[in-house]
């Protein structure tokens, strides 16, 4: 990013904040009442000094972090067992297509009536909603792998397992990472998702419901700030590690994003 | 018979449920069965097939996720063909739209009904809110890269701004903004649930939360299947008029 997008990145930040300061300072009628700009950065910025807050955040990070580590370990073999074996995934592509059409968080009223454990019930929700974009990804990747360099292999004796290891894992890793990557915004949203419904001891979806029971908007708009600073946070780290990782492949395919 | 031979796991999967689920006996795990029968029961049983229960909360939620997602696809359309078109107008919002599409939407929700008050324009300013990214992104991504060559013979033929949009940047852009499109109507189906279980007062989500809420076990499952069904049906019909639209674009790319 060059410093001239970024400063103009960094006027229109400032002019939206103007124009909605003013907006809900003048503009609005009485019965309106959204809170000003000013007053959520002010209160983002007390947040962190909120222990109750901070557990929330604890709670919901840790929930997240081990929905998308479960979800890898069970989705990313599936995927490579499946696009290994193409009888199977066309035995199994049809289940498949049935299920990925549930909209994710109509599963959160059967996992509160299925899993009594209020946490372990939070994390099979992540866990369901983050395997399908790992599952899809990685099957891609398999799909993708350069049928040439698989032949090349097999002429010089290799094995079905080394060529596997050697060349369908390396060469779909950087999908499995996009799929990491587009599960990790999904299981935000069913972590709060599934904390707004149910409840339960700590978590930011739970802090924004106390804060909405005590009409506190500014307190909501201040937490739900910091939920998407988290978000893009994750996003930014996970592509930096992409990037990292997997240099080589933007170079072959030529990808820039 | 390539469908039979295709599909051949899916009788064997239901058939496993069964008997898995009659062995076990447990109201929460209910056989498919049991489910289509609560499935019948709770909206297909009625005077004119469809029963009350049915009326009273399949149209509202049609209702909800389809308001939600055109007045997302106008408004992203309209930005999103407009910003592509100027550099320099998309690096002042980039970092508004990267903040904004990383708020979690179910937690604007309780927000938004303790300022709106009702329940219609609370959920459909979520809805509309959670579905627009994908539509305004993949707008402003395809208006960008319309090949110079057609605006440029625009500009040789005279076109006024409002013609070049409308002849050339839109049709060029729209196989893109039809694939943000598509992705939002997804999205708008799993809003419009999330926003029958926070404070809803009626629609599927609501049934869902209510059969929970009573243990019914058939029942939630009946309206999961009931949602993995509009789902599908969403999506294919959307699949077909996209092929319609784009008739054009696939004969022009195939050659």
């Amino acid at each position: 990013m060059t410093g001239a997008r970024m400063l103009r990145g960094a006027a229109g930040v400032a002019g939206f904040l103007v124009a909605a300061e003013l907006l809900v300072r003048f503009g609005l009628s009485e019965k309106f009442v959204f809170p000003a700009p000013s007053t959520v950065l002010n209160e983002a910025g007390r947040l962190p000094a909120d222990p109750q807050f901070l557990e929330g955040v604890a709670v919901t990070l840790s929930n997240w972090a081990l929905g998308l580590l479960i979800a890898t370990v069970v989705a990313v073999p599936l995927g490579v067992l499946l696009g290994a074996l193409p009888p199977v995934e066309r035995a199994v592509r049809p289940v498949l297509e049935f299920m990925r059409p549930i909209p994710s968080v109509a599963i959160i009223p059967l996992a509160i009536l299925l899993i009594p454990v209020d946490e372990l019930m939070k994390v099979s929700v992540i866990v369901y909603a983050s395997i399908w974009p790992i599952l899809i990804n990685t099957l891609y990747g398999m799909h993708d792998v350069d049928p040439l360099a698989k032949e090349t292999l097999r002429a010089f004796g290799f094995g079905p397992l080394a060529v596997l290891a050697k060349v369908s894992l390396p060469s779909s890793a950087p999908f499995v990472a996009t799929g990491v990557r587009i599960a990790a915004g999904v299981a935000l949203v069913l972590a709060v998702s599934a904390e707004l419904v149910a409840g339960g001891s700590a978590g930011i979806g739970v802090y924004v419901g106390v804060a909405g029971s005590g009409n506190r908007t500014d307190l909501m708009m201040a937490a739900t700030c910091w939920a998407s600073v988290l978000g893009v946070a994750a996003n930014l780290a996970l592509l930096a590690g992409e990037r990292r990782l997997f240099h080589w492949h933007r170079m072959r395919t030529g990808v820039t994003t | 018979m390539k469908a039979v031979a295709r599909l051949w796991v899916i009788p064997l999967v239901l058939a496993v449920w069964e008997l898995v689920a009659r062995g076990l006996a447990d109201t929460d795990f209910p056989p498919p069965t049991t489910i289509v029968a609560r499935m019948y029961e709770l909206w297909f049983s009625g005077p004119q097939v469809f029963t009350d229960d049915a009326i009273d909360n399949l149209l509202p939620s049609l209702g909800r996720m389809f308001g939600g997602w055109v007045l997302a696809a106008v408004i992203g359309v309209t930005a999103g063909v407009l910003l592509g078109r100027s550099r320099t107008a998309t690096d002042y919002v980039d970092p508004l739209i990267e903040f904004g599409r990383s708020i979690p939407p179910p937690l604007l929700l309780p927000v938004f009904l303790i300022l709106f008050q009702t329940g219609l324009a609370t959920q459909l300013a979520t809805i509309v809110f959670g579905v627009i990214w994908p539509v305004l992104l993949n707008s402003i991504d395809g208006a960008r890269s319309v090949d110079s060559t057609y605006v440029e013979t625009a500009t040789v033929f005279n076109l006024s701004r409002a013609q070049r949009l409308r002849v050339v940047v839109l049709p060029a852009a729209s196989p893109k903004i039809f694939a943000g499109l598509r992705l939002s109507l997804s999205l708008a189906l799993i809003l419009m649930v999330i926003t029958e279980l926070i404070g809803g007062t009626d629609g599927i989500g609501y049934q869902l939360l209510q059969a929970q809420r009573s243990f019914d076990g058939a029942g939630v499952w009946a309206a999961i299947a009931l949602l993995g069904i509009l789902g599908y049906v969403v999506n294919s019909l959307f699949v077909l008029a996209e092929r319609r639209v784009l008739v054009w674009h696939r004969q022009a790319t195939r050659g």
